[in-house]
């Protein structure tokens, strides 16, 4: 039976743990970094690449990859932003790490701020997420009354500050360029790429913006033989432990720590506890709302990046949102466009115009307006926003209409067929 | 306007960041929390002046943010998730019992100015559903029944 693997939970599931530095320290924290201090940041980075690490935060690109583009010698700062906007719905395992182990977070954006250069890095948080907040400026205001922020942290001479950044409530602040317009003190709209964040991020200078998980692996990977261990964790291409938040109908709900070869029938029969009050599964959303549905004939598979691409569906930010066989899917997916309708920032026209009239469409079949030649525009509508905006909000839009109408067509028939 | 608590923390703030207006987000969050919960054209008009930016890119700032109110919210503002997580597990009923009990709708103030209702996207605890947060806390694993007894609490 799967059980879960603690590398980023250790801490967590220890009963006696205390999440102050002390108690973080007493549980061999901020050995790593000290250990980081006495290597090149090139060699940090090249340590990263060799773990195989790819982002949490839902695009799973190499996390190493992504800091070896930062450029040296560019005479402006270089910043490394952590993105702790976690809005996806289904996503709930960074505000765990933040709550419950905030310094496992902050020693690994302290070696990610050495690796990229970085002197002031910035932890852009979801205004919601108060007691996370709470619990970031506490950790904070420990290591500087310690010394480990500040000029000299570990008699380094790496001068490095950090700054808990609080948004405002907007899912699209999530998305890495929409993100840095809105620390810079505007409204989070996304911005044309190319430009990438590494040649012209944050105020214009070199930036790396990482995922609150991703982040937090960094304290092991670094760590004495962290790289085969964490490899060893996944199938090749898909290293380390994963937090996934688990929702919907299965018994035990909740954010789990699992390598990258549990089976997805496992996780909710095993870890989940299977479904709830005795009914059947009949699909599930794999990797946030943004992933395309999957059916329960479908879930006896790997849950991770590359076996999930496999199958047209994606790994995303590792949140499983699991439903039943009482489900009913057309309002199922009611909800998720009009998450989308009202989370589309209105820059680009297929995004702003598409998120709304797929809303449309699905509302006129839930009022019993529905008709095949509905279903197919529906499916066009997606069709349209696939790969035509500035950033991937419409495309996240469009993959569950599309795999919706695909996977579960009678469940849309079914509003109007006996009319 | 701020008072002298606050207004050290406005500048600590200000001290942090390369330019004055990186800091606008965070400082009009203190504002809003100095005006108990929602932010007047006067105090726009005094961050902009801290942030050395025009009132209109302030006004463009408040409106695209959820968070941001420009009326008074209620004393307590019940602020219940209905995003995927939680309304697979009730949290649609939840927020139709909440009207219901308190005799408004979301968007809205209870006539005494006790209550608000806001219906909330995805909030970050959907293994924890149906979850809301009220004012600054979360409550995780609502009930119909614990919504019934909080309200009741709160009211009295
Ligand atoms: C619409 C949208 C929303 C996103 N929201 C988040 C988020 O809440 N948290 C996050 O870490 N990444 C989010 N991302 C991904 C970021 O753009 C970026 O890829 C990520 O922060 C990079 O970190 P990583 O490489 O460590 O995953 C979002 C992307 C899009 C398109
Ligand atoms: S959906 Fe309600 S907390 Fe995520």
């Amino acid at each position: 039976m799967a059980e879960e693997t603690l590398v980023l939970f250790k801490n967590i599931r220890n009963p006696k743990y205390s999440k102050s530095l002390e108690g973080y320290k007493k549980a061999g924290g901020y050995h790593t970094l000290k250990k980081v201090f006495g290597m090149k940041p090139e060699e940090v980075v090249q340590t990263v690449k060799d773990s195989g690490v790819r982002g949490r935060g839902g695009a799973g690109f190499p996390t190493g990859l992504k800091w070896s583009f930062m450029p040296k010698g560019t005479g402006k700062p270089s910043y490394l932003i952590a993105n702790a906007d976690e809005s996806e719905p289904g996503t709930c395992k960074d505000r765990e790490l933040m709550l419950k182990d905030p310094h496992l977070f902050l020693e690994g954006m302290m070696i990610g701020c050495y690796a990229v250069g970085c002197h002031h890095g910035y932890i852009y948080i979801r205004g919601e997420f108060f007691p996370a907040i709470k619990s970031l400026n506490t950790a904070v205001e420990e290591l500087y009354a310690d010394g480990l922020l500040g000029p000299d942290p570990l008699g380094s001479g790496f001068h490095l500050d950090l700054t808990i950044h609080s948004g405002a409530g907007a899912y699209i602040c999530g998305e890495e360029s929409a993100l840095l317009d809105s620390l810079e003190g505007k409204r989070g709209q996304p911005r044309v790429k190319p430009p990438f964040p590494a040649v012209s991020g944050f105020n214009g200078c070199p930036t790396s913006v990482n995922n609150v998980e991703t982040l937090a692996c960094m304290p092991f990977i670094l760590g004495d033989d962290g790289v085969d261990a964490f490899k060893s964790f996944g199938p090749q291409n898909n290293s380390g432990t994963h937090l996934v938040s688990l929702s919907g109908h299965v018994k035990k709900p909740g954010v789990y720590e699992l390598r990258m070869d549990v089976n997805m029938k496992d996780i909710i029969y095993g870890i989940g506890g299977g479904i709830r009050n005795g009914k059947k599964l009949k699909g599930v959303i794999p990797g946030g709302s943004s992933s395309s549905v999957m059916t329960a004939d479908e879930v006896d598979v790997l849950y991770n990046f590359d076996e999930l691409a496999k199958i047209d569906t994606m790994l995303g930010s590792s949140a499983m949102m699991v439903f039943d066989e009482d489900t009913d899917v057309v309002q199922l997916l009611h909800r998720i466009t009009r998450f989308y309708a009202h989370e589309s920032c209105g820059q680009c026209t297929p995004c702003r115009e598409g998120t709304h009239w797929s809303r449309n469409i699905i509302r006129d079949f839930l009022n019993g307006n529905g008709s095949d030649e509905k279903l197919r525009r529906l499916d066009r509508v997606g069709g349209n926003m696939l790969g035509t905006t500035l950033c991937a909000l419409g495309d996240a839009a469009a993959l569950p209409i599309q795999s919706f109408v695909k996977k579960f067509p009678d469940d849309f028939r079914k509003y109007y067929a006996n009319k | 306007m701020f008072s002298k608590e606050i207004q050290n923390q406005v500048n600590n703030l200000l001290s942090r960041y390369p330019f004055k207006q990186n800091a606008l987000i965070p400082i009009l969050l203190l504002a809003q929390k100095e005006n108990n919960g929602w932010l007047t054209e006067e105090w726009m008009q005094h961050v902009a002046d801290c942030c050395e930016v025009p009132l209109t890119h302030v006004e463009g700032v408040v409106t695209f943010y959820t968070m941001f109110r420009l009326k008074p919210p209620g004393k307590y503002h019940l602020q219940v998730c209905t995003c995927v997580p939680c309304c697979l597990v009730g949290g649609t009923e939840l927020l139709e019992y909440t009207e219901k009990k308190l005799n408004t709708h979301a968007g809205y103030t209870t006539g005494d100015g006790l209550f608000s209702i806001e219906e909330m996207e995805c909030i970050g605890a959907c293994s924890y559903a149906p979850a809301m947060i009220v004012n600054e806390d979360y409550h995780e694993q609502v009930t119909i029944e614990k919504m019934g007894k909080l309200i009741d609490k709160l009211s009295k």
